[in-house]
């Protein structure tokens, strides 16, 4: 049986699943009952500082959009931090931590960008007896327009300031929350390490409107025929955070930071492959406000079975084992080729691989031959582009079949090399490096 | 005395009125909103799709689909009546297990067809609900066309001609518009009395003028109609019914099943209409099947369909038959009627022959069966009945007992256009009468305006 308990930074907790900083973790009434169902840890909903809670609007917080049968795609919320009091949230911290010691509690903490203030905040997080801090420098809307959340996110001196902050002022490991809303991601994680953090989590929410009312106009989610963006999640980002996941992974710079994986995790497939990009565990929101906490249960045996079926032992055996394949555009091999091929025992003749190749692509796949209706890959023509794959509503109908090495490609008329060749030395690149003599 | 289905003889009132409403509800009740939603998202939009190719009126059903995805159902809609002016009943009516959804690429890959007839009936039902008219009667041409017939095929060529702006005048035999989607369709598959909505949707746009009680060769001929017209559509349908060819067929309670169909359709009380305790119908296609169910849901305590050749040789479709299989209907096969047993003038049971083979030959293989029947309907086809031609001066030509058309529905005769059920080479269907008046207006309306131009 695979052992997936969960070693990060020093947080143990028996199994890679984490509620991410958010609505279902505001209080004890839901983090216990995460923890009930399987969690392996929460990170609480962020505290602000000491005084007035914030206020949150009193209209909608959620937009959302979805497949046809209202299947939650993506979710965008407008919700700011913890609108209760500090010394509530703490004394509860505290208590469930007591009682359920196994388990991970990491609290996300805000306040604004000056010393004093995280000096405060520290101590009494610490005295709570939670395992960590996380630090929100990615949520985008309403805090960052005064001057925190995503306002210090953005700007990677702000980042290393802060981090270094705290971890001189505190003994807990530090996990900096990195936000999306920017152009590189590599330049916040640097400068977190530079602070000393000790793991970054990514990604916080993505600035979005879901939806436009047709009828007034006004954005979604609608506050009295007005709207303002909001935090974007679930599964439809999910591709946008590994790719900014790895990227931190496979940075010189970053690489061997620990990194806490999160945006639109859903299934045990999500988390594994935020793993084998290099995240050490992984963050989950959206997919247990959508269907509740019970989903860690599929996780958990899904996770399982499939380490069991591939004979990994830990969760060390899959962590980043994906990053090195992760490589930029110049280094793949030019030499590589594939070719379409349709199944005709799995094709139900729907058309649209023709279509889609005849409209948009390279006018490789036949719709009709010997006047009969018939869809089949012109190899002459097939540039091995992968859209016909993507649109066929089969799965595994149609394949990339790479050609082997010495066929001839009949698009080009030359064999298949055996050498690797990518475009820093080829020939149209007038950078080509000239190989040595 | 017996009551309720085990009342002896012919007789109404076997049910109680709650049967009587839940057994004639809507077949296949409408998709609600998300329904629709959920199943337009199941077509995957295929390039020169097998179902519009399906459809013998050619409607863009990949298009109609993701008008409907899209939340433009008025789109959708509009995308059916521009192909299918009766689209809302061919919805309701088509076998499309047989046509559209048969080839459906969601049959072929896993037997689960999108559900294309209910998609269009949602589309058209939201369209008719708003009155929404899509089409507008241009300036008049001034000229005439007579159509003979209310029925699919003359209401499509109507609608067609009323949007190039001719005048058309329709005469219709029998009191009511509609033909056979009013006469002649199960009573399930066309509640709410959708067949005169339709004929008012229709008819809307106006230029179209229905005359009711006009039967040609008894009240005009088709003479007349050549004579005061700019040109004629014959859309008259079947008339005769075939005969058993039984000894005895002649005995009270043996009926034809299109009468009593149309009968049912017409009650407003179903509980006033009787039927056998015991009922036998001999035919193999849709007719029979209408007929036998619908005496099992007026209370037949036993309906048995006898046709003379297999299920497969069956006109009526696979899901026809499993309907009425579902109603608790019987179907026997390779049984043709012999002799009708009577007692005091009245059915008392009905003697087959079983058949068989004989190379390409049906044969009588000489054993019989007797059936106790109080009532036995005759549902083995109909037939054109050319008498009502005759006085037309020229006569028609025929082939094969119906009247004979090129492709563009033109007749033997100039300025006479026919469609539907009453010309050779169709397959007695109302979307195939549609496609057929509607092709037919549009040659009549070249042929009136020197090739479309007026």
């Amino acid at each position: 049986m695979a052992d997936i308990r969960n070693n990060f930074v020093g947080i143990k907790s028996p199994n890679p699943f984490w509620l991410a900083s958010a609505p279902p973790t505001d209080k004890a009434y839901n983090v216990i009952r995460a923890f009930k169902a399987g969690w392996g840890g929460v990170v609480w909903k962020t505290l602000g500082e000491e005084g007035p809670p914030v206020v949150n609007v009193n209209g909608p917080r959620y937009g959302a959009i979805w497949g046809a049968d209202r299947r939650l795609l993506g979710l965008n919320n407008i919700e700011l931090i913890t609108d209760r009091d500090l010394q509530v949230n703490l004394r509860e911290i505290k208590q469930v931590k007591m009682d359920w010691p196994d388990r991970a509690i990491v609290v996300s903490l805000m306040v604004p960008c000056e010393e004093h203030a995280w000096k405060a905040i520290l101590p009494v997080v610490e005295e709570t007896g939670a395992d960590g801090i996380e630090l929100n420098f990615g949520c985008p809307h309403g805090m960052s327009e005064r001057g925190m959340g995503a306002a210090v996110g953005q700007v990677p001196e702000y980042i290393e300031m802060v981090v270094r902050w705290c971890k001189a002022n505190t003994r807990m490991p530090v996990i900096t929350k990195l936000t999306p809303n920017i152009t590189d991601i590599r330049k916040p994680a640097r400068a977190a390490l530079s602070g000393g953090t000790d793991a970054v989590s990514l990604i916080n929410t993505i600035n979005s409107i879901t939806g436009v009312n047709l009828d007034n106009f006004a954005p979604e989610p609608t506050i009295d025929g007005k709207g303002s963006h909001g935090g974007y999640c679930g599964p439809a980002v999910k591709p946008i955070a590994m790719n900014m996941v790895a990227e931190i992974a496979r940075d010189p710079e970053t690489h061997g930071l620990p990194i806490s994986g999160i945006g639109g995790i859903t299934t045990w497939r999500d988390a594994a492959e935020f793993m084998a990009l290099g995240a050490g565990n992984v963050q989950v929101c959206t997919a247990a406000m959508t269907y509740g906490f019970k989903i860690v249960q599929e996780m958990i045996a899904g996770l399982e079975n499939w380490m069991d079926e591939k004979g990994h032992a830990s969760l060390d055996d899959i962590v980043g084992r994906a990053t090195p394949n992760v490589t930029d555009w110049q280094y793949l091999n030019l030499n590589y080729i594939a070719k379409a091929h349709i199944d005709q025992d799995a094709c139900i003749k729907c058309g649209r691989c023709h279509i889609a190749c005849e409209d948009t692509s390279h006018q490789a796949i036949t719709s009709m031959v010997d006047g009969v209706r018939h869809f089949e890959v012109i190899e002459a023509e097939c540039v091995g582009c992968n859209l016909c794959v993507n649109v066929c509503p089969v799965e595994n109908c149609i394949t990339m079949e790479p050609l082997a090495v010495g066929v001839m490609d009949q698009r080009t008329g030359k064999p298949v090399s055996p050498i690797y060749a990518n475009w820093t030395t080829h020939p149209n690149n007038p950078m080509a490096k000239v190989a040595a003599e | 005395m017996p009551e309720g289905q085990f009342k002896q003889g012919i007789a109404g009132g076997r049910l109680s009125p709650e049967q009587y409403a839940d057994n004639f509800a809507d077949l296949h009740p409408p998709l609600d909103h998300h329904e629709a939603l959920v199943e337009s998202d199941r077509c995957y939009f295929c390039y020169d799709a097998p179902c519009m190719n399906a459809c013998p009126t050619s409607i863009d059903i990949p298009l109609f689909i993701r008008q409907i995805s899209t939340g433009n159902p008025i789109g959708s809609a509009k995308t059916i009546f521009d192909q299918n002016i009766l689209g809302g009943m061919c919805a309701r009516v088509c076998p499309t297990e047989t046509l559209c959804e048969e080839v459906c690429v969601r049959e072929v890959a896993e037997g689960k067809p999108v559900q294309i007839g209910r998609l269009q009936r949602y589309a058209t039902d939201v369209a008719m609900a708003e009155n929404k008219q899509f089409y507008k009667r241009p300036e008049p041409t001034g000229k005439t066309v007579a159509v003979v017939g209310a029925g699919p095929a003359g209401l499509a060529a109507a609608h067609r001609l009323a949007r190039y702006g001719h005048e058309v005048t329709i005469l219709e035999a029998r009191p009511k518009a509609g033909g056979l989607n009013e006469y002649g369709i199960a009573a399930y598959k066309s509640v709410d009395n959708f067949a005169q909505a339709e004929v008012d949707y229709v008819t809307s746009i106006g230029g179209i003028d229905i005359q009711n009680g006009k039967a040609l060769g008894r009240d005009y001929q088709l003479s007349d109609l050549t004579r005061n017209y700019d040109a004629v559509f014959l859309g008259m349908g079947l008339a005769g019914v075939n005969a058993l060819r039984a000894d005895g067929e002649e005995a009270q309670g043996v009926t034809n099943a299109v009468e009593f169909i149309a009968e049912l359709r017409q009650a407003s009380d179903l509980a006033s209409l009787p039927v056998g305790r015991r009922v036998v119908v001999i035919g193999g296609g849709m007719t029979a099947i209408d007929a036998a169910v619908q005496s099992k849901l007026l209370g037949a305590e036993e309906v048995t369909i006898c046709y003379r050749r297999g299920p497969e040789h069956m006109n009526a479709s696979e899901f026809e038959q499993d309907l009425a299989a579902a109603n608790g209907v019987i179907i026997r096969h390779w049984l043709q009627p012999k002799r009708v047993i009577a007692d005091g003038g009245k059915v008392s049971a009905i003697e087959l022959e079983y058949t068989a083979m004989d190379g390409d030959r049906l044969v009588g293989t000489g054993e019989r069966l007797t059936l106790t029947a109080d009532q036995v309907f005759k549902a083995i086809g109909q037939s054109f009945v050319p008498a009502a031609l005759n006085g037309s001066g020229a006569l028609l030509d025929l082939e094969a007992g119906r009247i004979k058309v090129d492709a563009e529905g033109r007749t033997s005769l100039p300025n006479v256009w026919a469609g539907g059920d009453c010309i050779f080479g169709g397959d007695d269907l109302t979307v195939s009468a549609v496609a057929q008046g509607r092709d037919a207006a549009e040659s009549i309306h070249r042929a009136l305006t020197s090739n479309g131009r007026a």
